[in-house]
């Protein structure tokens, strides 16, 4: 019993491929049945992303994109772990992004120190904003998934008031947009050159984006706080149980959720926008949520995930110069989720079983008396 | 056996799901496709021209600014016999994305490019010098005047607007009239400002309901008929019996709300009389129109001549970018003080705000 079996081995590691095989399968059957359906040809496609792909500037343009999906997705999947829907991460960046631009453009700090602290304001805005739901779930038994969504609907009217002439824009001859004062230049992040031949360059926050991951991971699987949020995440009163304090779990992880959502509009903020006006992005927390089910909540996972995402929403311009709809990048998308969500909860299911009917056997074998020959091994049915 | 029982149950799944996701894909998918076809059907008159246009969020098919941009495109396609390639814009996308929509239209050999809504500003600031051989124009925005081959194509929204405000008055039994934006930006607020300068110009004591659908990022506002009749309801519930909409797709529920209060209401961007059903006819008095299909138009026709627009081109009453309409003959007793106001805004004489005083 010691020596592990080689062909359990080699199962267990069929069954750790096959989920993402079985998604990847489906996804891809699935999309191809749609762009035929829609009278498009698939192979034209492939070769019109494969084309989009090699180019230097649409690989600049995915980091970029993964970047900031990756914080967004990072911060949904904190909640995830702990068992909290945190749907507010689209109102909680964006108000985020505002104060920490307003604040940006208006205090005058060395250059590393003034990034330092509007990233720290914005975390500091993200957390409270998700703060206020976890205080209501804890205190009031309030739904997270409730406050969140309102929270999200009372932020944009927030932003609408405070984004005017009046208080924090400020007007431009000739414009009909209205944004924040410009960042000064200590405040701003410069990109980096990672992809060579690529003038756009990366943004510099993404070397943050892989702290943060790394952080995560760390604090999940390497600390007492991460095993006691597992824990909680897992079954309450089984935590309770073991003197885990919930309440105390659920509103440290919503503020930590929090804090990293409101990184979500940084890169574009400090690395290229420089500025929150009307058009600065929004709904990259709905895109976050997509990408925390796909990344199954792990920081690697999440990585790969974003990337695809930011591959695929990048490649949409090019599929529509080839006459395909954009839209067919969103079905591909919810496609991918779909087929992840269902293909893990399959092979879930089978392994299960495959175990139970393992330890009856084994059970079976090391009981001298047979007991009821046939009946246990249908315990998993 | 067993196994082949289980896995047989396993294909069943997912055969089933990825039904469910297809169904749901092919309604998804179905909306976008008139969005995207590259119309070839000219004379031979233009010799290849290739025009680019960039939309907004909601792009072709939005009942609203876009459709504007794409009937004007339309025109120019069958008119001048030019070819046009159609992108759009995503929602949560970066300025950088719009640069690569813009670089990929230059790319792939369009000229002139259009890009339409001030979104595009920043972008095309940074790519019209990249290709200083192509031709550019953007609506709704004059920060790029100095760009010397970028035309500004802007529009004197609050001029065409004190116009149906001072006809708004006259209209009034009551002396309560309503105002209902789309989405509260500033770009909005000077069809508010003109309206409510026109309205006071003749009534100085009118009262004015103001109401705004969605507040940016939220772009819904303009494309939300429900939400459209609510609000125009709820003007004429408190005594208003004319509503001005300047909501893009969302004035169709402020005509219903006007329709079943039996109240008038005012139209925008088109002459909106002319696309609405028979029975809604009557209650659309007039319409404050905004040509950005003639913007469109002229600039791919100037691209055509050979003489490319380039600066900044505004177009207000004098221009005739903007205007009121008088296909519903139930506005001719008010038109002749509006045409006065007309002439004194041509000249000068009457000075229209950008900004709402309330």
């Amino acid at each position: 019993m010691t020596v592990p079996n080689p062909t359990r081995l080699l199962a267990s590691a069929g069954a750790a491929l096959a989920a993402p095989l079985l998604a990847l399968v489906t996804a891809v059957t699935v999309t191809v049945l749609v762009l035929v359906g829609s009278g498009s040809s698939p192979l034209d496609v492939l070769d019109t992303m494969v084309t989009y792909a090699q180019r230097p500037r649409s690989q600049a343009l995915m980091v970029n994109s993964a970047v900031t999906y990756y914080f967004s997705a990072v911060a949904v999947a904190i909640g995830f772990r702990m068992n909290l829907f945190n749907i507010g991460v689209d109102g909680q960046y964006r108000l985020a992004a505002l104060l920490a631009a307003a604040a940006a453009a208006e205090i005058s700090l060395p250059p590393v120190l003034h990034v330092t602290v509007v990233l720290l304001i914005a975390m500091g805005v993200g957390a409270s904003w998700a703060g206020l739901a976890a205080l209501l779930k804890v205190y009031r038994g309030v739904s997270e998934v409730i406050s969140t969504i309102m929270l999200n609907f009372i932020g944009t009217a927030l932003i609408a008031y405070l984004l005017t002439p009046e208080r924090l824009a400020v007007r431009t001859v000739g414009s009909n947009n209205i944004g924040t004062p410009t960042i000064p230049a200590s405040g701003q992040v410069p990109g980096i050159s990672l992809i060579p031949d690529s003038r756009l360059q990366v943004y510099g926050l993404a070397i943050l984006a892989v702290a943060v991951g790394a952080g995560y991971w760390f604090l999940l699987s390497r600390t007492r706080f991460g095993f006691d949020l597992r824990a909680a995440g897992a079954s309450e009163d089984a935590a309770k149980a073991s003197g885990v304090r919930v309440s105390r779990m659920i509103i440290i992880s919503m503020l930590l959720s929090g804090a990293v959502a409101g990184l979500v509009g940084m890169p574009q903020l400090l690395g290229a926008a420089h500025t929150f006006s009307l058009d600065f992005p929004a709904g990259l927390g709905f895109t976050g949520i997509a990408i925390a089910l796909l990344g199954r909540n792990h920081p690697v996972g999440i990585a790969i995930g974003a990337l695809l995402f930011g591959f695929l929403d990048n490649a949409a311009t090019s599929l529509e110069l080839r006459g395909v709809s954009r839209d067919i990048v969103l079905v591909t998308q919810g496609v991918i989720v779909l087929s992840v969500v269902v293909a893990y909860e399959l092979v879930r299911r089978v392994r299960t079983r495959a175990e139970q009917r393992d330890v009856a056997r084994r059970l079976a074998a090391t009981t001298p008396a047979p007991p009821a020959p046939s009946t246990p091994q249908e315990v998993g049915a | 056996m067993r196994r082949f029982g289980r896995f047989g149950k396993i294909t069943g799944l997912v055969a089933a799901a990825s039904v469910v996701v297809l169904a749901l894909g092919a309604c998804g998918s179905d909306d976008g496709d008139d969005g995207t076809a590259p119309a070839a059907s000219g004379t031979a008159a233009a010799k290849s021209i290739k025009v680019g246009l960039a939309y907004d969020i909601g792009g072709r098919g939005d009942k609203s600014f876009n459709d504007s941009a794409a009937a004007g495109l339309d025109k120019a396609a069958t008119g001048l016999g030019v070819t046009k390639t159609e992108l759009e814009a995503a929602e949560g996308e970066t300025d950088a994305q719009k640069e690569e929509r813009l670089r990929q239209l230059a790319d792939a050999g369009n000229n002139p490019i259009i890009a339409v809504g001030f979104a595009y500003a920043t972008a095309l600031g940074k790519v019209a010098p990249e290709y200083p051989d192509i031709n550019f124009a953007i609506i709704d925005d004059a920060t790029l005047v100095d760009v010397p081959n970028v035309a500004s194509l802007t529009f004197a929204e609050e001029q065409g607007s004190f116009l149906v405000g001072a006809i708004a008055a006259q209209a009034t039994k009551v002396g309560n009239i309503g105002f209902v934006g789309g989405v509260n930006t500033p770009l909005i607020q000077k069809f508010q400002a003109g309206y409510e300068a026109g309205a006071k110009a003749v009534k100085p004591d009118i009262k004015i309901q103001v109401t705004y659908l969605t507040q940016p990022p939220d772009f819904t506002g303009f494309n939300d008929p429900a939400k459209g009749q609510t609000a125009a309801a709820g003007m004429y519930d408190s005594g208003a019996d004319v509503v001005y909409h300047a909501a893009g797709g969302s004035g169709g529920g402020v005509f219903t709300a006007a329709k079943s209060a039996g109240k008038l209401a005012i139209g925008v961007d088109a002459d909106q009389y002319l696309g609405a059903a028979a029975d809604v006819q009557p209650v659309i008095l007039t319409s404050m129109i905004k040509h950005v299909d003639v913007a469109v138009y002229d600039m791919v026709k100037s691209a055509v001549d050979g003489k490319p627009l380039t600066g900044a081109k505004v177009y207000d009453l004098k221009v005739g970018g903007v205007a009121f309409s008088t296909s519903n003959s139930a506005v001719s007793p008010y038109t002749a003080m509006a045409e006065d106001y007309q002439k004194k805004i041509i000249s000068g004489e009457i000075k229209v705000p950008t900004t709402p005083t309330s």
